[in-house]
């Protein structure tokens, strides 16, 4: 389990159990960093659905919802509507292109320190550590018989992996609903069957990935590691095992008894103690590593009780290895960090954003969609003149109820009027109540002299009372029919 | 082959034994959890078979312990459909369909129901936008031949027109005038009728045709050629022609008359069905309101073409 013992194989068994990983507690710069990175990230995540924030009457106090039952998305003073899902893609791009520019500037950052399952298993590990002791006592209890402290610690560890793995589940489904009123629901028995089940399946894989799966999902079912490997390259930053340093490697005594022989590494076997995923990095980069730097921590340590400069196991790229190797300068980090290939990624996220942020100024809370009647395309009325049927859709995105005109425009001689309207009625200009965030679908008719063009391009167009005033138009067709007799 | 087998010595794993150009596979054994999962997906499957059909025999396939068809499914969504759907069908069974425009939602929900109706029923004829087509009246102007009222529609649905075999139904009877008016008046009739909506200039043949109308027309078309709805005798007047106002088929229809029928669908459709029906058509866009009840019906509109500018003008 530790080490590379040479494998005894006989004939090899259907399937491989997991191998036990019991990472050692471990101090230093790394390990601090990946602290508060778990706490900002889990803080996030549990604390966000409980923010509120005012919007007035007439939409959710909920700072950050999805609200999929009434199909909006509140993001702070954004609102997003179905139709505006082109932010949300946009977001996805971003985090898209973020991963690609984090990937190839530092290498698996993303699994080693941010990744849900990277921190979810962090804090399981803690737990586990809280109540079994560190990687020793741990190995110890795993081997003992099931006795009296065995079943006790275990139902312990377990049930407190449970009541993370629920707070987990239930913190999910508060993105989703109003999220005091849905703790009362849940708890009272009336929240909706998916609720339960959500957080039921969410509490089962959190527990089952946290607790036993653990680094099997990162190297068999995750395909970032995958799609990771092919978007880093020589020139990104990998948690390297200094060979050329630490070769030929001896214990202590043979080094200190053997100075000439013998390189830094002491083989303590440290780094493969710290690591969650219980590889041996000497080996070489490869895909169980999620590079969380907990083994340069922990080899720094040991460099400093015996004297020696830190960074045996350090972040290095595959070049500044083969530059020092050949007795080269290893290139200064900023050269690493800023070359053009971070620089394109980094212009392309940023251009994104700016954009998105640009369009999010610019829209307006009142949108008009404009759909003809296709069958038939016009009426010939009694009187000779032309209608035509159109239906209306007058999006109120602004959370307040506005009276929204809509008037038409390049059409000589038009009328219009509504359903429950009467052509002896009809005006150039209709007015309606749109309620608070809300579509208000409506069928207008609009008649017009039959001389004209055969298709007449008018505008139709939107404009609310109160409040934001810019408007929505859009241009349609009048239809007249294709021959006079 | 398999003495081909050997030890790979970087992973220290087994191969298969295979070979193909120098590249092996290697027997790496399967992760446990994937092997559980294969396990539950074959358990699952073997549920599966017992419980839904699932294995195709001679005519059908083995049925399956729960005893589940999918037209056993639809059946019982159609069931859930109409439960659902029950309270608004018997506010629309009770309330007398004059008083349907005035109930907003039920409106509403009978202008649906009328539309997926009348996409079975009525486009055989009246096509799939009620546009109509020659001798099939467009549904969504403003003028009718029986009336436009949601009680007039309602009536012309329940009991068609010119249904032989129901006393009902609207009924009336244009005289073929071939062999009555000698060609000659007949031409002058067809200018005068043509003239009454701006499509013949006033002359002394038009002059002429007055006079005929009068003695033989204004009964049922009225002395003003405006029509007569309770005899389904279309106003003349007006820019809308149900067989075409040139001359040659208004020629056509003088000598032969014109007798178009329609069904009548109480004996097919059940009432809430018609009154739907009655709603989606009275929606098209020319639907009337119930006329006072002492005044006699009147055509909506008057206007000749030439005042369509001043009247759109305001
Ligand atoms: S391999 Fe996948 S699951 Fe594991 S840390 Fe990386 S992204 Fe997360
Ligand atoms: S080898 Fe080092 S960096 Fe990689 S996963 Fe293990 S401890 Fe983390």
């Amino acid at each position: 389990m530790s080490g590379i013992e040479p494998l005894k194989v006989q004939q090899p068994a259907l399937y491989e159990g997991r191998r036990g990983v019991y990472p050692k507690a471990v101090d230093g710069f790394f390990r601090r960093m990946k602290w508060v990175i778990m706490a900002v990230t889990l803080a996030i995540y549990y604390i966000t659905p409980w923010i509120r924030w005012d919007r007035g009457q007439y939409a959710p106090d909920q700072a950050v919802l999805v609200d999929l039952a009434n199909r909006r998305f509140y993001m702070f003073q954004i609102e997003i509507w179905p139709h505006e899902f082109y932010y949300v893609v946009g977001l996805l791009i971003m985090a898209g292109i973020g991963l690609f520019l984090v990937t190839s500037a530092v290498g698996r950052a993303w699994c080693g320190y941010a990744c849900p399952q990277t921190v979810w298993t962090d804090l399981f590990q803690h737990v586990e550590r809280f109540i079994d002791g560190d990687r020793n006592a741990q190995i110890r209890l795993e081997k003992a018989s099931w006795g009296v402290e065995k079943i006790s610690k275990r139902l312990t560890k377990w049930a407190a992996w449970l009541f993370i793995a629920f707070w987990t589940g239930g913190a999910w489904i508060m993105y989703f609903a109003d999220a005091p009123t849905l703790v009362r629901e849940f708890w009272s028995g009336e929240a909706a069957t998916v609720a339960y089940a959500t957080v039921g399946i969410l509490t089962a894989t959190t527990f089952i990935f946290g607790g036993f799966m653990r680094e099997q999902v990162c190297i068999y079912m995750c395909p970032w590691p995958r799609i990771q490997t092919a978007m880093m390259d020589e020139k990104s930053l990998l948690v390297t095992y200094k060979d050329w340093r630490g070769e030929q490697r001896g214990s202590l005594k043979q080094a200190q008894a053997n100075p000439q022989a013998f390189g830094d590494c002491i083989d303590c076997n440290q780094c493969v103690a710290v690591c969650p995923t219980g590889i041996d990095i000497r080996e070489g980069p490869q895909i169980g590593c999620i590079t969380c730097a907990l083994c340069i921590d922990a080899c720094d340590k040991v460099m400093a009780q015996i004297g020696k400069p830190r960074g045996l196991i350090d972040y290095c790229t595959l070049d500044d290895a083969v530059a020092v190797k050949s007795g080269r300068q290893a290139n200064p980090p900023l050269k690493t960090l800023f070359r053009p290939r971070t620089i394109v990624y980094f212009g392309i996220w940023a251009s994104i954003g700016l954009a998105m942020l640009f369009t999010l100024g610019q829209r307006t809370r009142l949108d008009l969609s404009v759909q003809p009647d296709r069958n038939p395309v016009y009426v010939r009325l009694s009187d000779g003149a032309i209608r035509n049927n159109f239906t209306l859709k007058i999006r109120n995105m602004e959370t307040r109820p506005r009276i929204v005109d809509v008037t038409i425009n390049g059409l000589s001689g038009a009328v219009m009027w509504t359903a429950d309207g009467k052509r002896e009625f009809a005006k150039q200009s209709v007015n309606f109540a749109v309620a608070p965030d809300a579509v208000h679908k409506v069928r207008l008719f609009i008649a017009a002299p039959p001389e004209g063009e055969e298709r007449t391009e008018f505008r139709i167009t939107t404009r609310a009372r109160s409040g934001d005033e810019r408007g929505d138009s859009d241009t349609v067709i009048f239809e007249r029919p294709e021959t006079e007799e | 082959m398999s003495d081909k087998k050997r030890i790979d010595q970087p992973t220290g794993t087994e191969t298969v034994g295979h070979e193909w150009d120098g590249i092996e596979e290697l027997d790496t054994p399967m992760p446990r959890w994937w092997v559980i999962s294969f396990w539950a997906c074959i358990v699952w499957g073997i549920g599966y078979l017992i419980l839904y059909p699932a294995i195709p025999m001679a005519n059908s396939a083995t049925r399956g312990v729960l005893n589940w068809t999918s037209r056993g499914e639809l059946d019982a969504e159609m069931k859930a459909e109409t439960l659902r759907r029950a309270p608004i069908t018997s506010a629309l069974a009770s309330i007398p369909v004059e008083q349907l425009a005035g109930n907003e939602r039920l409106y509403q929900a009978a202008v649906e129901g009328g539309r997926a109706a009348f996409k079975v029923h009525c486009v055989q004829c009246h096509g799939s936008g009620a546009a109509g087509s020659k001798g099939y009246p467009n549904l969504n102007d403003d003028d009718w031949l029986w009336g436009g009222d949601l009680n007039a529609i309602h009536v012309t649905l329940t009991h068609g027109i010119r249904q032989p075999d129901h006393d009902e139904t609207r009924f009336s009877q244009m005289p073929a005038f071939a062999g009555v008016l000698s060609t000659g008046e007949i031409d002058a009739v067809t200018s005068y009728v043509r003239s009454l909506s701006g499509l013949e200039k006033a002359s002394a043949n038009t002059a002429a045709g007055a006079t005929i109308f009068g003695n033989n027309c204004a009964s049922c078309h009225g002395a003003d050629g405006k029509g007569m709805r309770e005899f389904g005798a279309p106003n003349l007047t007006d820019g809308i022609w149900l067989y075409g106002g040139d001359k040659a088929t208004l020629t056509a229809t003088v000598n032969q008359a014109r007798y178009g029928v329609m069904p009548r669908w109480n004996n097919r459709l059940d009432p809430v069905t018609i009154k739907m029906l009655a709603a989606y058509v009275h929606s098209l866009g020319g639907g009337e309101e119930a006329p006072a009840p002492v005044t006699a019906p009147v055509a909506v509109s008057g206007t000749s073409p030439a005042k369509v500018a001043t009247n759109v003008g305001n």
